[in-house]
Formats: C-alpha cells, sequence, structure tokens
C-alpha cells in the first residue's frame, strides 16, 4: 500500500517536472521579448546573452514611442478597433437572438453563411477588395474601409458565440417574465440581456483582440504611414542603418501586445467556453 | 358581446362574421410580425455581410477573367481575356509546386499542432493544480501573443548574430550554431515558421482538448486501470472515441488556418527571401497578384484558393451546422 503511493507520488513529481519545463518552454518567448526590453544596448548585443536585464532600464520603451507615426498609430488602432467592436455587437447580438429563440426558414442558410464566412482565408479578398476601395479616391487610406472590412470578419465570429450564450440562459426565466405581463421586448429587456451581459463582455473583448492583431487587410488598405495601426508600425519597424534596433523592436513588441494581452487574460476562461461548448456537447 | 346587443340570428351571423374577420386579420398581422422578427434581427448582419463580401467575391469572379494591372486600376475598368488567366496559372509551374508546398506545409503544421496539443492537455490533466493553474496561464499568455509581435520575437531569437536559440543549441552542444543563419535555406525558412505557428496554435488545441478530457467518465478510465490496461491503450480505446468529435473539428480548423496562412511566413522570410522557392499559397496570389499589380491573375489564383478551401471547409460546415440543429 505504502510502496504504491510512493510510487504515485513519485510519479506525480516527475508529471510536475514536466509541467514546469513545459511551461518554461512555452513562455520563454515572451520572457525573451519583455526582458530584451529592459536590457540597456550593450547587454542586448553581447554574443553570450544574459538571462536577466542586470541593468534594467526604460530607455527602449521611449525610444520606441518617441519613433515616428506611434501616436498617430495607436488612436488610429483604438478608433478601428472600438467602432468595430460596438457596431459589432449590436449587429451581432441582433442575429444571435434570431438564432437563439426563434425557428424561421432560412435559418439554416444563415448559420451555413456565417460558418462559411470565418473560413474564408483573409488573403483570397485582398485584391478584390483593393481594387474596389481603390476605386473610391479617399478609400485606400480611411479607416472606414479597414472598419467594415473587420467586421466582416468578427461578426460571424460574434453571431456563433453569443447564441451560446443566449442558449444557455433557461427558457423558463424567460417565460416568467411574459407571464408577469411583459411583452417579448420588455422580457428580452430586462430578463436577457444582464443575464447575456458577461457573454456580451467576452465576445467584445475577442472582437477587440482580433481586430487588434490584424495585419494582412491594414497593410494594404492603409498606406499612408500617419493612418495605419500599430501592428503595421510594428512590423515596418526597422533599426538603424547599421544594426537592427533589437532593444527598440522588443519594446514596441511589448507595448503592442499589452492591451491584448490584459484582455485576453481577462476573458480566457469565458472564450473557452464559448468556442467549446457546442463541441463538447456534440 | 354582452346578450342584449343581439338582434336575430342573422345580425348575430354577420358581426360575428366581422369580429372574426378583423380578429384574424390582428392575428394574422401579429403572426406576419412575429415571423418576420427573426429575419430582421439578422437583416442588419447579412447587409453587412453582402456590402463587405458579396460585392469583392462578384468583383473577384469578374478581375478574374480580365486583364487588370496598374493602368486598369488607375483607369478603373479592365480588358476582357476570358480564362486566359486561368490557363496562365495552371500551366504554371510555380503554381503547382506552391500547391504542393502548401499541401506538406499544412499536413506538418496541423501534425505537430495536434500531437503536441493533445499531449499538453493530457499532461495538464496529471499535473498537480498549481502547476496546472501556472501552465495554463502560460499557454494563455501564448494564446494572445499577436502574430506580428510572435513575428518580431522569433526573429530576434532566431537571428545568427546574437539569437539565444544558437546560443542555447550551442551550450547544449547540440551542434555548434554560432552565426548560423536560420533563414539560409527553403527548408530551413520553412521549418522556422513551422515552429512559429505550432507554438502559437497548441494553446488553442490544448484548452479545447482539456476541456473535452473533463466529458470522459471517470469510471470508464477507472475500470481500464484495473483490467490492467496501459495508459496508451486506454487513451486510444476510451478516451479518444470520446474525444473524436473535437478532434474532428480542431484539425479541421486547423487545416483551413494553416493551408491559408499569410502574416507569419511573410514576415518572418524576409521580403528580399520571398521567392517562387519557398511561396506558400496565399504568398504565391499575393507577391504575383498585389507586388506585380497583376490584379487579375491574382484575382484568378484566389479564386482556386478560395475553391480549395471551400472544399475543405465542406466537411466542418456540416458538423457545425448539424450541432447548431442539435442545440
Amino acid at each position: 500500500m505504502t510502496r504504491q503511493s510512493g510510487r504515485k507520488r513519485r510519479s506525480q513529481l516527475v508529471w510536475n517536472v514536466v509541467g514546469v519545463a513545459v511551461f518554461v518552454v512555452m513562455v520563454f518567448p515572451v520572457y525573451w521579448m519583455i526582458s530584451t526590453a529592459f536590457k540597456p544596448d550593450d547587454e542586448v548585443n553581447r554574443l553570450t546573452p544574459t538571462w536577466f536585464p542586470l541593468h534594467p532600464t526604460l530607455a527602449h520603451f521611449g525610444d520606441a514611442i518617441h519613433r515616428p507615426f506611434f501616436w498617430d498609430d495607436v488612436k488610429n488602432s483604438l478608433i478601428v478597433v472600438l467602432v468595430t467592436v460596438a457596431l459589432s455587437m449590436v449587429l451581432a447580438f441582433l442575429a444571435a437572438v434570431s438564432l437563439a429563440k426563434f425557428r424561421f426558414t432560412g435559418r439554416k442558410v444563415f448559420v451555413v453563411l456565417m460558418i462559411g464566412v470565418q473560413m474564408l482565408p483573409p488573403a483570397g479578398l485582398i485584391i478584390p477588395l483593393y481594387v474596389v476601395l481603390s476605386r473610391y479616391h479617399e478609400a485606400p487610406n480611411a479607416l472606414i474601409g479597414v472598419i467594415i472590412t473587420y467586421m466582416t470578419f468578427v461578426l460571424p465570429f460574434s453571431v456563433w458565440t453569443l447564441r451560446g450564450f443566449l442558449l444557455g440562459i433557461p427558457r423558463e426565466l424567460e417565460e416568467a417574465a411574459m407571464v408577469d405581463g411583459s411583452s417579448r421586448l420588455g422580457a428580452f429587456v430586462r430578463i436577457l440581456l444582464p443575464l447575456v451581459a458577461p457573454g456580451l463582455v467576452a465576445t467584445s473583448v475577442f472582437a477587440f483582440i482580433t481586430s487588434w492583431n490584424e495585419y494582412i487587410f491594414a497593410n494594404v488598405l492603409l498606406t499612408d504611414q500617419s493612418k495605419q495601426t500599430v501592428t503595421v508600425w510594428l512590423s515596418y519597424f526597422y533599426g538603424t542603418s547599421r544594426y537592427t534596433d533589437w532593444g527598440g523592436l522588443m519594446a514596441a513588441s511589448t507595448l503592442t501586445a499589452i492591451p491584448v494581452v490584459v484582455f485576453f487574460l481577462i476573458v480566457q476562461r469565458k472564450i473557452a467556453f464559448g468556442l467549446t461548448a457546442g463541441a463538447v456537447k456534440a | 358581446m354582452s346578450s342584449r346587443q343581439i338582434p336575430d340570428h342573422a345580425a348575430v351571423a354577420v358581426e360575428t362574421g366581422a369580429l372574426r374577420s378583423r380578429r384574424r386579420h390582428v392575428a394574422l398581422r401579429v403572426r406576419l410580425a412575429r415571423a418576420s422578427l427573426p429575419y430582421l434581427l439578422i437583416l442588419p448582419v447579412l447587409a453587412a455581410i453582402g456590402v463587405v463580401l458579396g460585392y469583392p467575391l462578384y468583383n473577384l469572379v469578374e478581375l478574374s477573367l480580365q486583364r487588370y494591372g496598374l493602368f486598369e486600376l488607375i483607369r478603373h475598368s479592365g480588358t476582357w481575356i476570358g480564362f486566359a488567366n486561368y490557363s496562365a496559372i495552371l500551366h504554371d509551374q510555380v503554381f503547382w509546386h506552391t500547391l504542393l508546398r502548401t499541401v506538406v506545409f499544412t499536413i506538418v503544421n496541423v501534425g505537430f499542432t495536434m500531437v503536441i496539443g493533445t499531449l499538453l492537455a493530457l499532461l495538464l490533466v496529471r499535473v498537480s493544480g498549481p502547476i496546472r493553474i501556472l501552465l495554463s496561464s502560460g499557454l494563455v499568455l501564448v494564446w494572445s501573443m499577436p502574430a506580428v509581435v510572435a513575428v518580431q520575437v522569433w526573429y530576434w531569437m532566431t537571428n545568427f548574430q546574437n539569437g539565444v536559440v544558437n546560443y542555447a543549441l550551442t551550450q547544449l552542444h547540440l551542434g555548434d550554431f554560432s552565426q548560423h543563419d536560420w533563414y539560409g535555406t527553403t527548408f530551413s525558412q520553412l521549418a522556422m515558421v513551422t515552429t512559429l505557428i505550432v507554438w502559437g496554435a497548441i494553446p488553442f488545441v490544448v484548452v479545447t482538448v482539456y476541456a473535452g478530457l473533463a466529458q470522459v467518465p471517470g469510471e470508464l478510465v477507472e475500470a481500464a486501470e484495473v483490467d490492467g490496461a496501459r495508459s496508451w491503450r486506454i487513451f486510444l480505446d476510451v478516451t479518444f472515441p470520446i474525444l473524436k468529435p473535437i478532434f474532428l473539428i480542431l484539425t479541421s480548423l486547423s487545416i483551413i488556418w494553416d493551408f491559408g496562412v499569410f502574416t507569419q511566413p511573410y514576415l518572418l522570410i524576409e521580403q528580399s527571401k520571398l521567392n517562387a522557392s519557398n511561396y506558400l499559397m496565399s504568398i504565391y496570389l499575393f507577391e504575383e497578384g498585389y507586388f506585380k499589380s497583376d490584379f487579375g491573375r491574382g484575382a484568378a489564383i484566389s479564386i482556386l484558393m478560395l475553391l480549395m478551401v471551400a472544399a475543405m471547409s465542406v466537411f466542418y460546415v456540416r458538423r457545425m451546422v448539424r450541432m447548431g440543429d442539435v442545440t
């Protein structure tokens, strides 16, 4: 008995060691990005790397935010992301209610459309979008072109996820409200909306992340440097003419990743649930 | 209707008839309103998608049948050339090589992602509580890294002058990797892209499979253990069949994503090093259509690519629709 439990404990220890090792390997690139960002140049460019910043400095962050167009592009990213998320959530919520609460002819076609759109490789749509948008003079640099493009890719996912959250609400709650004399709309606003609020938050954060991280469309549709988004700004981050400014590049990368990481950590449980609830059930 | 207001039978009949028809009318209106409500609710989404996808898709088909270069872009109209773009592409060796390369690339990427992801999910079940929290938060951190950021970090870690990967491999006595150029050969370039993509894709697989593992009845596994089954047999005979729907969905999603991947190879393989020997389908389409400003040709490649992805998606979409019907 004791021998067996001893063996069990030993194998538990082995698994834990493996788990920590996997953690170290997976997280190392993120750690390396942050620690490089805090290292002074001579430490960054040393042939033998130092595992920790020995003399931490904020200099690279200062350089990064004072680079041309950083604040312009942060502002653009925020505008694009916030408008995309706000519009998408309103439209997606209405459609999700329709899918979750009604049976109607053509419902299946709509579902196929929603899922099908998500499958489209973005690269396949660059050329027509570029050609169509360049027919209008302002268009190649208008944020609105990027916003509606992002919406197309955010909407299907949002509809699908919100539908999942709506289905999670017990029908009886909604019916109880209607028996109380509320109209369907009243029941909807007073009962459904507060219950689905967490789902709405989770979905909008996911939409935030998707549009903040997007690169191809922003790169092609926004050519003026002051009109680009942060990811495009980061992709054009060059060093000085002599060598690549690795410290600055890593500081800029860290700054680009921060908003996404923060939001992702807030909602990751809900997102994992939203994505997988259906798959697990089937 | 009170009894005092009934003059005779005929009047009653007329009145109730009128009332009935009015009531029917109201009922019909209510029913109509109720029937159109779901359509009104999906209308805005349909309109948005129709504008951004419908028109460009129509435009894509049109472009692919035209000669449409810079001159035509400025003039805003192309020259009709029928299927010339398609036949040029289908006679282009580069297209077939790119297709083959992309298929192999996809299989390798999806294979690594699924196998490593599943192993880590099984590991997540075995480790004790605190380690599980540590590992899963680490995975979420990786999940949230923007692709452009990940590319920059990867490039820094593998640069030939003082990349930390080169240093670590040399220190581990796996060979002399100082000054080793990871971006020197096509194989090495695509291997770098693969490690980057697999690293970023693993967390999604782990989280999803781990959630699925919670569905596997503990008694089944215990019973198999009592019977003396080895753990890989338990996985194959008990766990895998229950998780099969999840694996199918994850695999088909990964295939579709990896087949159309753009950002990582485009940014990780330097612009000057992108050429016909290392193209993936998205890059091929981007270089031929957008960079060389041959939009008609690019459109034709896009159509071919979209058709291939559509064929691959059929399975996934059907599964998801069936799920949408059940719930």
